[in-house]
């Protein structure tokens, strides 16, 4: 199966789906081997270097990505649950180039379900959301407000008009 | 790419900061509603009409609103194009998922091999 990416825009949700022809530990090392993390983490063009990887509940997991520039983006996991090999957890943010958290950019939180389909196979499934971030979703609701900011622009050129036209 | 063209830069940086404000948030509302005066908004706040301007400012800066002179008024207006960018932000997002679950794929089956020739 081709893995699936959906974006819900109104809740600012991404699930992932995938199914492998893998048992489930094999799929867990990928989450759990901080080698094996940086090598899909990052996009190939800022690939990821994890700094620190305590993948137990309330650990930190920290890394960067470099850019082709050699520029380093720095973010971090707290990590809320754990249970090796089917359940994991975790809030994701930006960091500062110290590795501390930058408060003004949203934090996603991340649910990873790798379930045994019991013929071999192990399907998981990745729903991100980015609840914390109220600036995101106010910017989404804006959007509503589009139409009437629209129309207001309209109304408005349209007694520009009349007002010239009046003046002359 | 999310990490640099997107989340992290000042344009996106500075909206985020702009909107981390419950004030702000309600100067972005109310303007999308209609035209306001920096006065007439300030009589929505226990505050003076000069924190009122300052929030305003915050939210020009980040592309929220824009001031626009109307005799001896400054109305507030909102600025559509940040949801130009927030929608952008949406789908470099998705791009940076499916990014990584393409290279998970291909981890896993390198992973898996090197299992099977061991």
């Amino acid at each position: 199966m081709t893995p699936t990416v959906t974006t819900d825009r109104d809740s600012a949700t991404f699930t992932v789906a995938a199914v492998y022809e893998a048992p489930t530990e094999r799929i867990w090392r990928l989450w759990s081997d901080p080698r094996q993390l940086e090598r899909w983490w990052g996009p190939p063009s800022h690939p990821a270097t994890v700094v620190h990887h305590d993948l137990t509940a309330g650990g930190v997991v920290s890394y960067y990505m470099t850019s082709p520039e050699g520029e380093k983006f720095h973010g971090g996991w707290r990590v809320l649950g754990v249970e090796a090999p089917n359940l994991l957890e975790f809030e994701d943010y930006f960091a500062n180039q110290d590795g501390s958290e930058n408060v003004d950019l949203p934090i996603s939180r991340s649910t990873v379900a790798i379930e045994d389909q019991g013929d071999g196979r192990t399907r998981m499934t990745i729903t991100t959301r980015y609840e914390n971030s109220a600036a995101m979703e106010k910017v989404l609701e804006m959007g509503m407000e589009e139409g009437i900011t629209s129309a207001l622009g309209q109304i408005e050129e349209i007694l520009a008009e009349d007002r010239s036209r009046s003046s002359n | 790419m999310v990490v640099d063209t997107a989340l992290s830069s000042d344009e996106v940086d500075r909206l985020f900061r702009a909107l981390a404000d419950a004030t702000r948030r309600d100067i972005v509302v109310r303007a999308a509603i209609g035209d306001l005066s920096v006065s007439a908004l300030a009589r929505n706040y226990d505050m003076s009409v000069t924190a009122v301007q300052k929030h305003v400012s915050v939210l020009e800066s980040a592309g929220l609103v824009r001031k626009h002179r109307s005799g001896r008024e400054q109305l507030v207006r909102p600025q559509p194009r940040a949801l130009d960018t927030a929608r952008e932000v949406l789908d470099e997002i998705e791009q940076l998922w499916r990014d990584r679950i393409n290279l998970f794929g291909e981890v896993l089956a390198a992973q898996l091999t090197e299992g099977e020739t061991r």
